[in-house]
């Protein structure tokens, strides 16, 4: 029984199943790791049962499913993988290898906090800390997102101008056990949005054979980086293009590498990603109720990062909370960093006050987005702004022990 | 059937002049008859090793067959994907390993276990010079006891990994040996390995003039005398069951020891004991030979 051009309470995990079925994903190879678990007995049983034409690779371990990935992408098919955490970290090398053979493959990402000590709770060290692979980065706030999203990436990723691999991160439990209405496209409409791969720079094959990847020496070596860059930066169009192109299709838009919900007015604004950006949403209703003129700026795509998007919404702006769910020791939390970075050459530009929160599955409701931006509006009017970070949600112990610590800057 | 000089002679292989291999250097001998065995319809894996090197710096390249180079542990899972993608689009080519010792019988000993396990239609190659040569002579999981390397300056104290033997136990269709001094032989298990469906895994030993401190006019010589002092037994596990595939005349290992420094200032009694353990090998496989099924 088709499920296609039908609504189905379905978790993220099977949103992102069907999408690489949908996607007409040749093969996938993957290795179980909770929280991403149900996606690989998921893709098992839609490939077992016919209904998804694809080669699925059981391997002994994360490093080997994206090994196989990029493989079977070299030879010139489309292809899925998912992980989370330990896997992805285990993976990282080969991470980097597929970004560097410029192979568009497609990969979820369950964020789970990495150990230890064990965690199977939502943060998002795991991906943030693959920041540098050279891959594309989306990260998701809804189950219809996570399919509609995976479909619009590999548009995106396969393009001739990108050729990068990409993630599409979506909160371990928050979304992938949890169970939203999600409207299914049919397979002939994703087929018109999205035509098979056909790789337009190499592949391996006999009838024209090319070696790839040999030894580059230091006369060789860099533009072959500054290539990934200049693809990196390209995307950012075509994210928005593609976003654009799909919701004239199927109805649905989420914004391209931002969302912005009631910007244009508002004094303050907060910067968030995943679902702690719809948790936003509500907050910034419920602050508006209260008088406070609040919008938000979705992060949906951390690479490539939306730096002009980010000065042009900023930049009028009285100041800025940006709420983070992984740290970079001693720095801040990389939106933070990266806002920070966006802004720092305009000048009157806004304070910057960045949270670090949620770490190993702490919840973060609209209340605690509320009290954050309450705190960070505190300080920037009263000029107590004196950190490049703060911690929230400390247990009150801890949170004396961090106030009492010299600040950073 | 053995293949005949005349068969390797008909056939062109995949390998160019201009290689950077060294002088001598065993692993581009079997490269150079395993690929016109192979023929051009085949696609190399290549992880971390000296044929990293061997192939050429880009933009160049010396091997004229589509040759990917992977991170050192992932050889055999990439060939996976290679082949399953070659399968899906109902593409029949040959989907070749290419790894050395380091990323077999170490670094990549769990993708090569896995994809063992799983049937994988590929063919795996270890061409082994018994150490980390790319890296400046390490020893490895297949240096042999008393060699020399520059992490075991007093020699190894630990026997190599029998790592055929630890294929063959994933009950996979086809299992051998092979030394680049036996290029017959040597050829014609390619030549078998590549008409059967499922995992094929051929080690080859290929001595490392280099590494070893042996003549590079020996390398044929070494590679022959490995098999006649039986250090290095050739024989093939088909579908279960051992078959020695060259039974020569045993030879004292001192002549095999003897052309490579690495084996120098050997005692008589450490001479001994070597040839003690490779005739302990030998009639263990003599033995073997006689079940229907070893594994």
């Amino acid at each position: 029984m088709s499920i296609e051009g039908k609504w189905e309470i379905i978790t993220g995990n099977h949103a992102a199943a069907i999408a690489a079925k949908l996607a007409r994903v040749k093969v996938v190879a993957a290795y179980p790791i909770t929280p991403q678990t149900t996606i690989v007995e998921y893709i098992a049983s839609l490939v077992e049962s016919g209904y998804m034409n694809a080669e699925y690779i059981r391997v002994e371990s994360e490093h080997s499913a994206m090994a196989a990935v990029i493989g079977a992408s070299a030879a010139g098919v489309r292809t899925f993988t998912a992980t989370a955490s330990q896997g992805l970290l285990l993976m990282s090398e080969v991470v980097h290898w597929a970004a560097g053979s410029r192979l568009p493959i497609g990969m979820a990402i369950v964020n789970r906090a990495v150990g230890p000590p064990w965690s199977i709770h939502v943060d998002h060290q795991d991906s943030m800390s693959q920041r540098d692979t050279g891959w594309l980065q989306m990260y998701i706030s809804s189950n219809q997102e996570v399919l509609d999203t995976m479909l619009m990436m590999y548009k995106v990723a396969e393009h001739p101008d990108v050729l990068l691999p990409f993630m599409v991160c979506l909160d371990g439990f928050v979304l992938s056990h949890t169970y939203m209405p999600v409207n299914i496209p049919s397979q002939e409409e994703v087929d018109d949005f999205l035509p098979p791969y056909k790789p337009p720079h190499w592949k391996l094959d006999p009838e024209s054979p090319i070696t790839f990847g040999n030894l580059a020496l230091p006369n060789e070596y860099q533009e072959m980086r500054w290539s990934m860059d200049l693809s990196m930066k390209r995307s950012l169009e075509l994210v928005e293009d593609v976003a654009e192109e799909f919701s004239r299709k199927f109805g649905r838009y989420y914004g391209g590498a931002t969302w912005k919900y009631k910007t244009q007015d508002a004094d303050y604004m907060i910067i968030t990603s995943g679902t702690m950006a719809s948790e936003a949403e509500v907050a910034v209703d419920k602050l508006r109720e209260e008088g406070m003129s609040v919008g938000l700026l979705k992060i949906r795509s951390f690479r490539p990062f939306p730096h002009r998007d980010v000065v042009e919404t900023l930049q009028d702006k009285k100041g800025v909370i940006v709420i983070d769910r992984s740290i970079s020791f001693s720095s801040g939390g990389p939106i933070g960093i990266e806002t920070r970075s966006s802004l720092y050459n305009l000048s009157g530009r806004p304070p910057i006050a960045n949270y670090i929160t949620g770490l190993g599955g702490r919840d973060v409701t609209y209340q605690d987005i509320i009290a954050t931006l309450k705190d960070g509006v505190g300080r920037i009017t009263s000029g107590r702004l004196r950190r490049l970070y703060y911690w929230f949600k400390l247990k009150p112990e801890y949170e004396k022990i961090e106030l009492s610590e010299e600040a950073a800057i | 059937m053995t293949l005949t000089i005349h068969d390797l002679r008909k056939r062109s292989g995949s390998y160019l002049s201009g290689s950077a291999g060294c002088p001598g250097c065993g692993a581009t001998l079997a490269f150079r008859i395993a690929s016109r065995v192979l023929g051009p319809d085949t696609v190399y894996i290549v992880p971390a090793c000296c044929f990293s090197v061997i192939q050429a710096p880009y933009p160049k390249s010396a091997i004229s067959a589509p040759l990917y180079n992977i991170a050192f542990a992932a050889a055999a899972a990439t060939a996976s994907g290679v082949y399953r993608a070659y399968r899906i689009l109902g593409k029949d080519i040959n989907v070749v390993a290419w790894a050395g010792d380091g990323g077999t019988v170490d670094i990549g000993i769990q993708a090569l276990s896995g994809a063992a396990e799983r049937g994988e239609n590929i063919i795996y190659v270890c061409y082994d010079n018994e150490a980390y040569m790319n890296t400046g002579i390490q020893r490895s999981g297949a240096t042999p006891l008393k060699a020399w390397t520059k992490t075991t300056p007093m020699g190894k104290r630990k026997m190599p990994k029998d790592m055929p033997m630890i294929v063959a136990a994933h009950r996979v269709p086809y299992v051998a040996t092979a030394s680049v001094g036996y290029p017959f032989d040597l050829a014609s298990k390619f030549d078998k390995a590549k008409e059967i469906e499922g995992f094929k895994y051929i080690h080859i030993f290929s001595p490392c003039p280099p590494g070893w401190n042996s003549p590079v006019s020996k390398t044929a010589e070494i590679g022959k005398l490995a098999v006649d002092t039986y250090f290095w037994p050739l024989y093939e596990v088909k579908n279960g069951k051992l078959r020695i595939t060259v039974k020569p005349r045993k030879r004292p290992l001192k002549e095999f020891l003897d052309l490579q420094d690495r084996f120098r200032g050997l005692s008589d009694k450490e001479v001994a004991l070597l040839e003690e353990i490779v005739m302990e090998k030998w009639n263990f496989l003599l033995h073997l030979e006689k079940s229907e099924r070893i594994f």
